[in-house]
């Protein structure tokens, strides 16, 4: 092909020493250098009005964000309605994932919680009949209750920490395990805040452009 | 603009037939006018367009929009043009947001009309262009069965708007179709929708719409904070070898004067995106114009061994940035945005600006100074690096062979169009390798002139994007050039643009292929030309007096000069098909994923990459 251009061939051409790695961040040219995934609870209050679920839901597989759990919910504001959706990214993805949550219109704040928040969920294990006692001392172990039986079945609730739950699901396992149904997290902030008081502030800085100094102020 | 459909009845129709009523020869006394009070969904719609400002609407029509257009045919202030396919009114839509600055306005009826729509939206949601879409729906009690020319427009739309509404109410629609305008606007710009379910807009209503606001949810920030301006600046102030990365950003902000005086008082070489052309002059010493696949040499050359970049509204899309691994790898990135969602999405900003590219563009000059004193440095200690460009600039020349027999080359019938053509001519392109020669060959001194499919890179957009254009800027000077391809997917807007009688011209760069990807099978496929050659293309010329334009056929490259000024000084659009070198390719090129230092010049370096 003869067509194009003269000069320099890319081999005779100046280079730079740096370089970045796949996630476009500068690292030392020895070393190589990734963001390991970790799990981020986002809790987030939204406009409850039809359609918000899918526009999140929507964003998340769309932008490929690891979706662990997404639960929602009422407030005890009509209007408002609270995520809490838990995602396991690299620190890039969890923090596009913030961001970009932020943008869409129905939603009013997005806060991530600390690890220590507490964090519940709610499973529903079905089992078989046939060792109504064992299963009662399982659930017990638990702190769970049998919530329904039957000759043939018995469904027990717990509730707790994932780990929590992922062990007694687990214990479970040699009764005949026919069903199992998890809700995924609710989590809250340890402590007096709430991410009301976040929101207010948030609306504040953006209105006034100073950060205000409240009573929850850290 | 002769011949549209009349959206209010032409004065002779009323004037001294006895049957004016009082209040409209009170309106016909002073004017112009503006509604004040409406009695359907439909005329709060219109009612809402009118106060936040729109002028020109692009639209089909249809069953479930049609109550809005009902309510548009007492309009004084909005004109209609029809176009003769939804795809084409988004993309004029879009392209009038692009040359004036604010959201152009498209509307569709249900169901096909809607689903037509949303290649423009994605194109306009890839590109932050300012759009609202305005759909008919089935009526309420129909929606979820199935009904006769029903979609699911806010699923199907709300990955490419910024927001896509259903209007649920005949009371709150004109304010929900006010705040989808404020929000296409403000912020990044973008598209929104409004879903108009029939039986909303035929409801009745005296609720006049409220002021065009955005959503309490919207806040975008505007300045940047000042400590995050100051250590920016004294990042750029230490550097060695500055350069500045202008994105479309700086043309939505309306920053470019705020550019052009940052980049000159400090001599710091300006590189644009291809959306950022326009944003900075190309004929300016500090000019490198720009980089990605397909930008200059030099361009790339600077990016890659920058050790400071002041990168304003840029989204670093993988066409400018090949591999983030080898992307600007010495950079210190200060990254001006007013979406904070950009920042560190692809690559990662040491100094993040989170503001209005204008406003944040004004606070830099201000700390630059002071950071230079503090520095003790000085924009003298960039000399070497703007002698290093210049020699780029004529080491990596942007160059092709000189046709002095057939085959027309495309580069030079674009190099001659520059020169001949108005210094403020708005050029618009389909997509291809007619877009690559028209961004690289044409000499962009304005923003805005420069209109464009980027981020989607939609065939197609050519055709109606000239009419959006030229109707937003009628006094300008439309070129659009186009490939055969892409002329091919939407030329039945030609017939709008003959109807609307508009001055301009089309250039179809007639390769009889879809070139770009007869490029990448020559170059990536071993030459298996699948499905990408043309051996059955309509005469265009011939076509376009079919049409009622007129058509020059183009091949010697004697006649260029001559042709393209009897092009220009038609008074109404013609299309010149231009048969030009079916092996011409676009170089220099960048291959996808690659290293912006390593672009290939030709064919040969392209085998060694
Ligand atoms: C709607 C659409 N379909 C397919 C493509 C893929 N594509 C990209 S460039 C190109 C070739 C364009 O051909 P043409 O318009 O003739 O321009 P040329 O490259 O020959 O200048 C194609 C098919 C696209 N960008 N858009």
């Amino acid at each position: 092909m003869t067509q194009g251009m003269d000069g320099p061939h890319p081999d005779e051409r100046m280079r730079p020493e740096g370089r970045r790695n796949s996630q476009g961040i500068r690292i030392d040219p020895e070393a190589e250098a990734t963001h390991q995934p970790r799990k981020a609870v986002l809790s987030t209050l939204v406009n409850h009005e039809p359609g918000v679920l899918a526009e999140v839901s929507g964003l998340f597989s769309r932008r490929q964000f690891n979706i662990e759990s997404l639960t929602v919910g009422a407030t005890d504001d009509p209007e408002v309605a609270r995520m809490t959706i838990v995602i396991e990214e690299p620190e890039p993805g969890v923090d596009q994932a913030k961001k970009q949550l932020e943008k869409l219109v129905p939603v009013i704040s997005v806060e991530e919680l600390e690890p220590e928040a507490v964090q519940r969920e709610l499973v529903l294990v079905k089992v078989s009949g046939e060792k109504p006692d064992d299963v009662n001392a399982v659930a017990d172990m638990y702190d769970g209750n049998v919530v329904d039986a039957s000759p043939e079945a018995i469904t027990v609730e717990i509730t707790g920490s994932q780990q929590k739950i992922e062990a007694a699901v687990e214990a479970f396992d040699q009764f005949d395990v026919q069903e199992v149904v998890r809700t995924g997290a609710a989590a809250v902030e340890r402590g007096a805040d709430t991410l009301e008081d976040t929101r207010r502030k948030a609306e504040t800085i953006s209105e006034t452009g100073e950060t205000p100094q409240t009573a929850t102020d850290d | 603009m002769s011949e549209q459909t009349p959206v209010s009845p032409p004065d002779g129709e009323t004037t001294g037939e006895g049957e004016q009523t009082a209040e409209t020869a009170a309106e016909a006394d002073e004017g112009s006018t503006t509604r004040d009070s409406v009695s359907t969904g439909a005329e709060s719609v219109v009612a809402a367009l009118e106060q936040a400002g729109a002028e020109t609407l692009f639209g089909v029509q249809g069953g479930a929009i049609m109550p809005v257009y009902d309510a548009l045919y007492d309009s004084e202030e909005l004109t209609h043009v029809t176009m003769a396919h939804e795809q084409g009114a988004s993309h004029a839509a879009d392209a009038y947001g692009i040359v004036s600055g604010k959201p152009g306005v498209c509307l569709a009826t249900s169901g096909p009309g809607a689903t037509n729509l949303v290649t423009g939206l994605a194109d306009a949601s890839m590109d932050s262009d300012p759009v609202i879409a305005l759909t008919g729906q089935v009526p309420t009690n129909f929606v979820g069965n199935d009904a006769f020319q029903e979609t699911d427009t806010v699923g199907v739309t709300q990955p490419v708007t910024k927001h896509s509404y259903f209007a649920a109410d005949s009371d709150t629609v004109g304010t929900e179709v006010g705040e989808a305008f404020a929000l296409a606007e403000e912020g990044r710009q973008g598209p929104t929708l409004v879903d108009l379910p029939k039986d909303v807009t035929q409801g009745e209503t005296d609720e006049f719409p409220g002021e065009p606001e955005t959503p309490d949810t919207y806040n975008p920030p505007n300045e940047a904070e000042p400590e995050a301006v100051d250590s920016a600046a004294a990042a750029l102030a230490e550097a060695e070898r500055p350069v500045i990365l202008a994105g479309g950003g700086v043309i939505k902000a309306e920053a470019s004067d705020e550019l052009r005086q940052f980049a000159t008082d400090y001599e710091i070489p300006v590189i644009t995106t291809m959306p950022g052309i326009g944003s900075f002059p190309e004929d300016h010493e500090l000019s490198l114009e720009w980089a990605g696949m397909h930008g200059t040499g030099y361009a790339n050359m600077a990016i890659t061994n920058t050790d400071c970049m002041l990168a304003i509204g840029t989204r670093f899309d993988d066409r400018l940035t090949g591999s983030v691994e080898t992307f600007a790898p010495d950079a210190e990135v200060i990254h001006v945005d007013i979406d904070p969602a950009e920042i560190s999405k692809n690559i990662e900003a040491d100094y993040p600006l989170i503001g209005d590219a204008k406003q944040v563009l004004r606070q830099l000059d201000d700390a630059m100074p002071v950071a230079y004193e503090a520095m003790d440095t000085s924009p003298d200690e960039y000399a070497e690096w703007r002698e290093q460009c210049q020699a780029w600039k004529d080491e990596y020349a942007m160059t092709y062979d000189m046709p002095e027999d057939e085959p027309l080359k495309p580069q030079y019938v674009v190099e001659r169009f520059s020169e001949l053509a108005d210094d403020d001519a708005i050029v618009t392109t389909g997509v291809g390798q007619h877009q690559m020669w028209a961004s690289q060959f044409w000499t962009f001194t304005e923003p805005r002139t420069w209109v464009s499919s980027h981020g989607l890179g939609t065939m197609g957009y050519g055709v109606p994007s000239a009419i959006g254009a030229k109707i937003a800027a009628p006094d300008q000077e439309v070129v659009c050039f186009d490939g055969d391809g892409s002329f091919l997917m939407t030329v039945q807007e030609l017939s709008v643009a003959v109807r609307e009688d508009l001055d301009i011209t089309y250039v179809v760069l007639n390769n009889e292929a879809v070139g770009m990807v007869r490029q990448w099978q020559d170059g990536f496929y071993e030459g298996r030309r699948m499905a990408s050659e043309y051996p059955w293309i309509p005469q265009f010329d011939m076509l376009a007096e079919a049409f009622g334009a007129r058509g020059f056929r183009l091949e010697d490259p004697a006649e260029v000069d001559e042709i393209i000024e009897k092009a220009r000084s038609y008074d109404g659009p013609a299309v010149v098909d231009a048969i030009i070198d079916p092996a011409e390719n676009v170089y220099p090129m960048v291959p996808s994923g690659g290293d912006n230092g390593l672009f290939a010049l030709n064919g040969d370096q392209l085998g060694d990459l």
